[in-house]
């Protein structure tokens, strides 16, 4: 193999040594500054906020730092066990939880508080490659049903609480090492075909009523300007006033005088659009790309198929994040509640990501230590 | 089973999933590539419309209505102000239970049905997230302090100040100054896209009287100030303003202190007082009795306040001064014989013998004198004036003939409009051939020139005109449009005159002599009111039967024959020798003429010492100003 040679020739830098995935980290290190340029902006230029954060990514790089240390054959180990632990977890937030606006979300544990969910996102795709990695690909019947058993727990789970966007975002993470591990396409379609066939049933038993109000608001926001169609309106309106090249740092009106809701959490990429414009935007998704892009190609360098189907499932689950949030914010899919990834305040959910991150260090790193050695 | 036992192949399982991430490559390729659609087609296409969504947003335009401008009597007294008024409104997106809240409010306010009939109404109506909408608009002290004690249970409740018309004259002037009220319907039907720019602040306009008729020049010119808001509606800066221009103030000719004397000389009887001056027909004192509170009609008044007002049998709402048409009786008999003098069908000298009764020839009907047995024998015109002989006046009409008492009576401007600048002035009737051949198909017989002759028949007058008339009569005829407006601003009012030419100086002598008879001649009929008079005064008494009431209206017989009597009417002017003030006054079913002219003296009283103490002031003042220099 010609990288493998080409890493035979070059001795080992400290960042290898360190298990530290050089192009990854810059690309993650740019959004995060990006991020917080445009959180201090959304936060109405509260430092209090941006300080938070900061201490956010210390801790989450940290962790990053951490779990790329773990050998991977160790992961693949513990994935079962993280896996139940997590639906142990979603079972006791079922019955003790706490939670706000109707719906039960978190654990509190000696007055601090998290979301078991948070387990999942990575539990669930580690559990997964786990299974999957060990049967011959692609997987017989019976093993798909198993996967689907596996992914449809803790979805049904976390759709109890309710939140119905963490659960489809943990089930894509689950059917993407589904996908990546040869799923034959008759069954692929014959799912498609009987998932349209009980879109009425899930409709009328499944979907609460504000679930199906975000819905009809996404088809029509205009019908209920002043209700729940008013976020929209105000993110579009964001959005399409920015223009090309956007009405400047701090300097957005609809972000700073406080007509974009949650402009700092799930909406931030509106404040984004209406202060630095397409361009800004663009330059967004670009850094995204590059993420997505080397996440790619560490999937494909894998070793083994856990590691390929674990990074592939972490590289696109983090993809689908940026899409569902910013098609929701400009109006293409429904509000569901997805933050945009290290761009948007809060704490738990970056430090999950920059986990998976770290993960995707694991697999380059052991790609180069197979192939080194 | 024995699947289950092979091999991995790696390399093959490697190309298998390596071909699938391939694939979810391209798809994510496509999905940037909706995502970039998708912006592009919000900040490029339709850039300018989210530009234009952004600025509507954030940028409002906010009317700074005027200040209304004031009115003033002759010295300066305030009767139209304009004071701070505390309104009451709730921004709906901040109450949690909006019923609650209103409840709340019910029990520390004063909240009545029709309030909260136009909460609801503007409630429904298009508005901006986070505006707050008014509910009551008549705080008082008390009711703000309540408030506030109760303010943190009271969240989306905001009071705020705004000016409103005031009248501290409270009914002192409610005819003639008039009143402001909220803008209706069908007003702002009738508006054109002008007068929507110019009211788009104001939420009041003129509904009767001065306020009305001088509606453009009180309003002002409506400012505007562009300021940027947040999400909450509240004002973070200005943008721009333009400042609004206040309305321009009116002074008036009244005089409160001579209109207080009116009314108190009225003694709250039913009738009118117009008091004008001579020499300019400015109204000194313009007085409808009973009056109302036009303070109750500013913020709106309540249906029970109006019915009251409406449904009284003593019409408080109408203006007896303009409106109520009387029959003139005897007061019209000086012009009248000025006339029969101008058209020579009587002279100075001429007599008429009069048994208590006028007979037209080959006719039965007797024409009855007031005095049963008649004046005597030799009735000449001073004293048919100064006993007001009706035979006299009906020989006198019946010579004349209807087109000459039409014509003489005409340039007094009787059965015209005095054209006074308030609205809604009615015309009278001073009857002709044509009029009642228009108003009742009939030809004019000569026993309706008979009754002309005495001020009764057809012919009807208001107490402006009649004063109007004795102001001409005193300024030996010029006539001079009255007005209540002395100035507009610092610019004085024109003076509107015509003047009667061809009248013999002589006649003017003659009938200025009879009617100072009428006060301070022993036979006058107005010779109650002379004791003790400081200056002579010229006048004229009169009595008006009452037609107004229709049989079988429900009244009780006590009021109904109160309500029956004749009206007293007086009308005079002073001083004699250099006239200044004219005074017509009519006390509904007063009865006697006397009660009239009693009234007619105090109000002239009360004007001369105040002449007296103004020219004293200024003596003084002169005086004090010599000192200094």
């Amino acid at each position: 193999m010609p990288e493998a040679s080409r890493d035979l020739r070059r001795p080992e830098s400290l960042l290898q040594r360190c298990h530290i995935d050089l192009p990854l980290l810059l690309g993650l290190l740019l959004i995060t500054l990006y991020g917080l340029v445009v959180l201090y902006s959304a936060s109405g230029q509260d430092l209090h906020y941006l300080q938070r954060q900061s201490v956010f990514f210390l801790l989450a790089y940290g962790v990053m730092f951490a779990v790329a240390q773990v050998r991977l054959h160790l992961l693949e180990y513990w994935a079962p066990w993280l896996f139940m632990a997590g639906v142990v977890l979603l079972v006791l937030v079922l019955f003790m939880g706490v939670g706000a606006k109707g719906a039960q979300r978190w654990l509190s544990l000696g007055g601090f508080r998290f979301q078991p969910s948070e387990i999942l996102k990575l539990a669930v795709p580690l559990a997964l490659a786990s299974y999957l990695s060990r049967r011959i690909l692609p997987p017989a019947f019976r093993h798909v049903v198993w996967a689907m058993l596996l992914i449809g727990i803790p979805t049904v789970l976390i759709m109890r609480q309710p939140d119905l966007g963490t659960s489809l975002l943990i089930a894509t993470s689950g059917l993407l090492v589904l996908f990546f591990s040869g799923l034959r396409w008759g069954y692929i379609f014959t799912a498609l075909g009987l998932m349209i066939a009980s879109a009425w049933p899930f409709w009328v038993f499944v979907l609460r009523d504000y679930q199906k109000q975000r819905i009809l608001t996404m088809l029509n926001p205009e019908a209920d300007k002043l209700g729940a169609g008013w976020n929209i309106i105000q993110s579009k309106t964001a959005i399409g006033s920015g223009g090309v090249y956007g009405k400047g740092w701090l300097n957005g009106t609809q972000s700073q005088l406080n007509f974009l809701p949650e402009s700092h959490t799930d909406f931030i990429i509106a404040v984004l659009a209406e202060e630095f414009g397409l361009v800004g935007v663009l330059l967004l998704m670009g850094l995204y790309f590059w993420i997505i892009g080397r996440g790619l190609l560490i999937a494909s360098r894998a070793q083994s198929s856990f590691g390929r189907l674990l990074a592939g499932s972490i590289t696109f689950t983090f993809f689908i994040y940026v899409f569902v949030n910013i098609g929701m914010v400009s109006g293409l899919l429904p509000v569901v509640g997805v933050p945009l990834p290290l761009v948007s305040h809060g704490g738990t959910s970056i430090v999950t990501l920059m986990m998976g991150f770290g993960m995707l260090m694991a697999i380059s790193t052991e790609q180069r230590k197979v192939s080194v050695g | 089973m024995h699947e289950h036992q092979h091999l991995k192949d790696h390399y093959k399982e490697a190309r298998i999933i390596n071909r699938r991430l391939l694939l979810a490559a391209l798809g994510t390729l496509l999905l940037f590539g909706l995502l970039f659609y998708r912006l592009y087609n919000l900040q490029v296409v339709n850039y300018q419309d989210y530009v234009t969504e952004s600025d509507r947003n954030r940028v409002q335009v906010q009317a700074l209505p005027p200040t209304r401008g004031l009115i003033m009597d002759r010295r300066g007294l305030l009767l139209a102000d304009n004071r701070p008024s505390y309104t009451l409104a709730i921004i709906k997106e901040q109450v949690d239970d909006l019923d609650a809240t209103l409840a709340l409010l019910a029990e520390l306010v004063e909240i009545n049905a029709e309030d909260l009939e136009g909460f609801e109404k503007r409630l429904q109506q298009r508005r901006r997230p986070f505006e707050a909408v008014p509910l009551t608009f008549r705080l008082t002290e008390a009711e703000i302090a309540r408030l506030a004690v109760h303010e943190y249970h009271l969240p989306g409740v905001t009071v705020s100040a705004q000016l409103v018309r005031d009248y501290p004259m409270q009914d002192l002037y409610a005819h003639s100054v008039g009143y402001v009220g909220r803008i209706n319907d069908r007003e702002l039907a009738g508006f054109d896209d002008e007068q929507f720019h110019r009211y788009s602040g104001t939420h009041t306009i003129g509904k009767i009287g001065l306020e009305r008729q001088y509606e453009d020049t009180l309003l002002g010119t409506v400012g505007y100030q562009y300021v940027e808001t947040n999400a909450r509606g509240r004002v973070l800066r200005v943008l721009e303003q333009i400042s609004p221009q206040p309305g321009e103030n009116l002074r008036l000719f009244l005089d409160t202190e001579l209109q207080r004397e009116a009314v108190a000389a009225l003694d709250g009887r039913r009738g009118a007082v117009v008091a004008l001056d001579v020499n300019n027909g400015g109204v000194l004192a313009m007085v409808s009795a009973p009056s109302y509170n036009p303070n109750l009609f500013v913020t709106g008044i309540s249906h029970r306040d109006f019915r009251q007002l409406n449904e009284s049998l003593d019409l408080p709402l109408f203006d007896r001064t303009i409106q109520g048409q009387y029959p003139p009786g005897s007061t019209i008999k000086p012009m009248l014989a000025l006339g029969g003098l101008h058209h020579k069908v009587i002279t100075l000298t001429s007599t008429v013998y009069d048994p208590g009764f006028f007979k037209l020839k080959g006719d039965e009907r007797l024409y009855r004198d007031w005095k049963r047995h008649g004046h005597g024998t030799r009735v000449d015109m001073l004293q048919a004036i100064t006993e007001s002989c009706d035979t006299y006046f009906y020989d006198m009409a019946y010579r004349l003939g209807i087109d000459g008492l039409h014509d003489f009576g005409s340039r007094f401007a009787l059965g015209s409009r005095t054209g006074i600048d308030i609205p809604s002035e009615r015309a009278g009737i001073w009857p002709s051939r044509a009029w009642k051949r228009g108003a009742m198909g009939l030809a004019w017989y000569p026993g309706d020139t008979v009754n002309v002759g005495i001020g009764q028949g057809f012919s009807l007058t208001t107490p402006l005109q009649l004063a109007s008339m004795t102001a001409t009569l005193a300024s030996r005829g010029r006539f001079i449009q009255p007005r209540l407006v002395a100035a507009i601003g610092n610019t004085l009012t024109e003076e509107k005159s015509t003047t009667l030419d061809s009248v013999d100086s002589r006649h003017w002598d003659a009938v200025f002599e009879a009617m100072e008879n009428v006060v301070h001649g022993a036979r006058g009929t107005a010779q109650v009111i002379n004791k003790g008079l400081g200056y002579r005064m010229a006048g004229k008494t009169g009595t008006a039967q009452v037609v107004g009431i229709a049989q079988g209206e429900k009244y009780d017989s006590e009021a109904l024959r109160e309500r029956q009597r004749d009206h007293a009417l007086f009308v005079a002017f002073a001083p004699l020798e250099q006239p200044q003030i004219a005074v017509a006054v009519i006390v509904e079913n007063g009865e006697k003429s006397s009660k009239a002219a009693l009234v007619a003296r105090q109000v002239i009283d009360k004007y001369m010492q105040l002449q007296l103490r103004d020219s004293e002031q200024l003596v003084r003042g002169a005086e004090s100003d010599a000192r200094i220099f």
